[in-house]
């Protein structure tokens, strides 16, 4: 961890527009629960249904997606990481600082909205709010690590990205239950259901193999970020 | 190819390229380089798209040559980032982090680098650019030679033993080209090795006596470019001479094999000598048996443009 790698990064993630883009799903996540609660909507079922549609399906990939290629791949692109990657700084550490940039913002912003949508809608019953805040924060983790390497590796991380998430989690995994085994979403809903007791909510993919596949995803994709970033190539205009 | 050996007296700051290539897919960027940049200022000279910019992201461990090696002072380079302790270095894009102030950009790099006093080696760094009195604006507001120098700021804050310039002097306007061309001349001197690219022939002039030439991908020639053009006995040498009687040394110069072709024009002679050590021995010893006074000798086209070309032109046949 380095503190002037993380203080660049947050300046250039908080500093400009990129702050609305990360802002604007979780305020929208809180302004939808309390317009519900304002009609006389809110009950557990309504609860349990938005988190994971909206808070766990949408927010938490396109935050992980924003915070975790943000901080690193405009960097690459127009070139000025070279201002930290000339330094004798290891590499891995770089790359380590940047993802806890990445982490810190959605775990804040996802654990803040998702409690609070949540709270308005269920208030402390059955566990849905602690359930699901605990699930986007280990799940925004993961998000973070595996698009931050998704930004080392390829200039169309936006892309790549979107499709994984959207295809691949969204639709794949609707359809295909063995592909549920496989998805972050899925592994944070994992942990919002062994937290929660409410009856309106169970997962396919258990606790024990969630857990860790969270944990080697996180790890691997940060290794591997490591490794890429210490190989990075910049080329001149030559 | 033209080569003379670099005068290394230490290994300090030393860059050493062995047969270095450097290739993507099927296209050739740099090709079996071998090339030693030692103290003082060198000039990486080259066309656009010479693979001036591909050489350098070698020597400052961004690109790894695709065979050969790069090392600095008999440590290889890529992968290791402990040799930016020792190395600073100004890239050609203009990118820098534009929310920053100039201020914030170069204590940064002195907090990077992990300097005991970063703030008193960030003051030093701007004041040695002459950028102190815009420290604190945004560098988005900075022109393109502000954000020149700023870079340049950032890589001298730690002092570094080598430093590696692309195409430094793009953008600046000429009272700041001159600042920074006497800046790199100074800290040549000092013996730091400084190595930069450049496709402008004055900068590389006024600046390196030394130069490498790369063209096409080639390492066309090594040295003093002054000596380069004197080694190349295949092209002709033209000078300008002006003296009291032009007329009779014409006519006994035109008789001696040395040179070619003799003019008479209103400024003086032009000679076109073919033996450059032949003619410049010849011309006094004439002058004096005839008893013409010699009031100019000057090699009219002995700039970095012609030997440019002519390496150009060679290396394309």
């Amino acid at each position: 961890m380095n503190t002037v790698v993380a203080d660049i990064t947050y300046r250039a993630m908080l500093g400009r527009k990129r702050i609305w883009l990360l802002v604007l799903l979780p305020l929208a996540l809180v302004v939808i629960a309390a317009l519900f609660r304002l009609i006389g909507g809110q009950d557990e079922h309504t609860a349990v249904t938005l988190m994971r549609s909206f808070a766990i399906g949408t927010m938490l990939p396109l935050l992980g997606l924003i915070a975790g290629t943000g901080v690193v791949a405009p960097e690459i692109e127009d070139g000025t990481i070279i201002h930290l990657l000339a330094k004798p700084i290891s590499r891995p550490v770089i790359a380590l600082t940047k993802f806890v940039v990445a982490a810190s913002l959605v775990v804040v912003l996802a654990g803040v909205s998702t409690f609070a949508a949540a709270y308005l809608l269920a208030g402390g019953d059955s566990g849905v709010a602690t359930g699901f805040t605990l699930g986007a924060v280990v799940g925004g983790i993961a998000y973070a690590a595996v698009f931050l390497l998704l930004g080392v590796l390829t200039r169309h991380a936006v892309t790549v990205g979107v499709i994984y998430a959207l295809v691949w989690e969204g639709v794949v995994g609707g359809y295909v239950p063995g592909a549920r085994k496989f998805s972050i979403q899925q592994w944070a809903q994992s942990v919002a259901d062994h937290v929660s007791s409410s009856p309106f909510f169970s997962t396919d993919v258990a606790l024990g193999f969630a857990l860790p596949a969270m944990v080697i995803v996180t790890v691997g994709a940060l290794l591997w970020a490591g490794q890429r970033l210490r190989s990075l190539s910049l080329t001149g205009d030559d | 190819m033209t080569t003379t050996s670099f005068p290394v007296t230490t290994r300090q700051g030393v860059l050493e390229l062995a047969q270095v290539s450097r290739w993507y897919g099927n296209v050739v960027a740099v090709n079996d380089v071998t090339m030693t940049i030692g103290p003082g200022v060198t000039g990486l000279l080259g066309p656009n798209g010479a693979g001036k910019s591909t050489l350098l992201h070698m020597m400052a461990g961004f690109l790894s040559p695709s065979s050969g090696t790069a090392t600095l002072d008999g440590r290889p380079i890529w992968h290791n980032h402990d040799i930016y302790r020792r190395v600073g270095l100004v890239p050609e894009k203009e990118a820098v982090y534009g929310f920053l102030t100039g201020w914030q950009f170069v204590l940064s790099a002195a907090r990077l680098h992990g300097l005991p006093a970063p703030a008193e080696a960030a003051t030093r760094a701007l004041d040695l650019v002459e950028m102190s009195g815009a420290r604190d604006r945004r560098i988005e507001t900075y022109s393109k030679g502000m954000r020149q120098r700023v870079k340049v700021a950032a890589a001298l804050v730690h002092d570094p033993q080598v430093l590696l310039l692309d195409e430094p002097f793009n953008g600046m306007d000429p009272r700041q080209r001159l600042h920074l061309m006497d800046l790199v001349r100074r800290m040549g001197e000092e013996g730091r090795t400084i190595l930069f690219s450049s496709h402008i022939l004055e900068e590389v002039e006024r600046v390196a006596q030394h130069i490498e030439v790369l063209v096409a991908g080639r390492h066309a020639a090594s040295g003093d470019y002054r000596e380069i053009r004197r080694r190349m006995t295949d092209r002709p040498h033209l000078f300008r001479v002006r003296s009291s009687d032009d007329r009779r040394l014409a006519a006994a110069l035109i008789g001696d094999p040395s040179s070619n072709a003799v003019s008479l024009t209103e400024q003086g002679l032009e000679i076109q000598a073919v033996d450059f050590g032949r003619f410049t021995a010849l011309l006094p010893r004439v002058a004096r048996d005839l008893g013409v006074h010699l009031w100019q000798v000057s090699p009219t086209d002995e700039d970095l443009e012609s030997v440019f070309s002519y390496l150009i032109n060679r290396s394309s046949r």
